[in-house]
């Protein structure tokens, strides 16, 4: 089962979905209703659930495969870019944004730890028992649950047109909860897809160069993957 | 769960948040938190399940965020419902998969 976490309605998603042509349920979560009721805090986040409707692995970073590509036409799509005025400084001697975003959840051997679990069950070494599970689900203090009903908010006043309130939630929202990427991206997301438009505006994350003094949040995707350590993006789980 | 008002009964409650108040507390799967005894109180069962509740400033509206038991965003392994339309409008309900295996991946067209 598929589900895209995008509050952009339907038609944000549509494309891609038929273009997997799924024959598996491939459903909408324009509310980020996974995030909440399963701690899902970036994409793609893989879940596993047995037959009796108990979740064996929590979210987790997971892909079919070890592709990385980009299509061929998208990095020429995206225009130069800035950093938000209030965002981290990158660390002088850190790693790129590309060595951050391949560390971590090795990509190679994913979808076999599943056809293995498919395979022998509550015997497979990766099935994880109940409190396992729980104690591997994803931090969540106080502050994080005030994160999520700020999103939300957030969430609720964008679509209804109230930018300004809505920019200010998702700010306090990303402050109360600065791990959960999926809460950045699509706010971050959401000016992109705006500013730039086409197949992949929505990829433009940051400022436009020279027009930083008109980005409303508090950082950008780039700033926050520079300072993020090595395997911190995609956490190791397997 | 966003709520117009902060007077919502245990039923509402139940339906946004997957906590069911019962004689022995709130409970999700096998999960339950005793709480003080008397009527239903939003703000003590939030309290209690380190739920918050922020303010739309702009309008009567509330935003209930999710619990933070333990300090995990799983209270207990057992799948809570999940609710969700395709990208046709149908209503998908994932406890239908139920005696399946299945697999939840997330992704986004960002």
């Amino acid at each position: 089962m598929t589900v895209s976490l995008e509050l952009n309605g339907p038609d944000a998603s549509r494309d891609l979905i038929a273009a997997a042509s799924p024959e598996h349920p491939s459903l909408l979560d324009p509310t980020h209703r996974m995030d909440a009721l399963f701690g899902v805090v970036n994409i793609p986040n893989v879940i596993w659930i047995d037959e009796t409707g108990m979740i064996v692995r929590p979210p987790e970073p997971g892909w079919p495969d070890d592709r990385m590509a980009l299509p061929d036409d998208m990095l020429a799509a995206i225009p130069e870019l800035g950093s938000a005025p209030t965002a981290p400084t990158p660390p002088a001697e850190g790693p790129g944004q590309w060595d951050v975003l391949g560390s971590g959840q090795a990509r190679v051997g994913y979808a076999d730890a599943i056809r293995d679990w498919v395979r022998n069950g509550a015997d497979s070494e990766f099935a994880l028992g109940p409190d396992e599970v729980v104690a591997r689900s994803q931090p969540r203090s106080p502050d994080a649950s005030a994160g999520a009903a700020h999103f939300e908010l957030a969430n609720a006043l964008w679509r209804e047109g109230e930018r300004a309130e809505a920019i200010a939630h998702f700010n306090e929202c990303h402050r109360l909860q600065p791990d959960n990427w999926t809460y950045k991206r699509q706010a971050w997301s959401l000016l992109g897809r705006e500013r730039v438009g086409g197949k992949y505006g929505q990829f433009v994350q940051a400022p436009l160069k020279g027009e930083e003094s008109d980005w409303p949040f508090a950082s950008d995707f780039t700033s926050d993957v520079l300072a993020t350590e090595l395997g911190g993006y995609y956490p190791k789980t397997l | 769960m966003l709520v117009d008002r902060l007077d919502i009964g245990p039923d509402e409650f139940a339906a946004g948040t997957g906590w069911d108040i019962k004689p022995e507390g709130a409970c999700k799967g096998e999960v339950c938190v005793p709480l003080p005894s008397g009527d239903f109180d939003l703000e003590a069962i939030t309290a209690r399940l380190g739920m918050a509740i922020v303010a739309d400033e702009s309008g009567g509206r509330w935003a209930i965020g999710p619990e933070s038991l333990g300090d995990r965003a799983l209270a207990t392994a057992e799948t809570p419902e999940l609710v969700l339309d395709d990208v046709e409008g149908t209503e998908f309900r994932l406890s239908s998969l139920r005696g399946q295996k299945v697999v939840i991946v997330s992704w986004a067209p960002y």
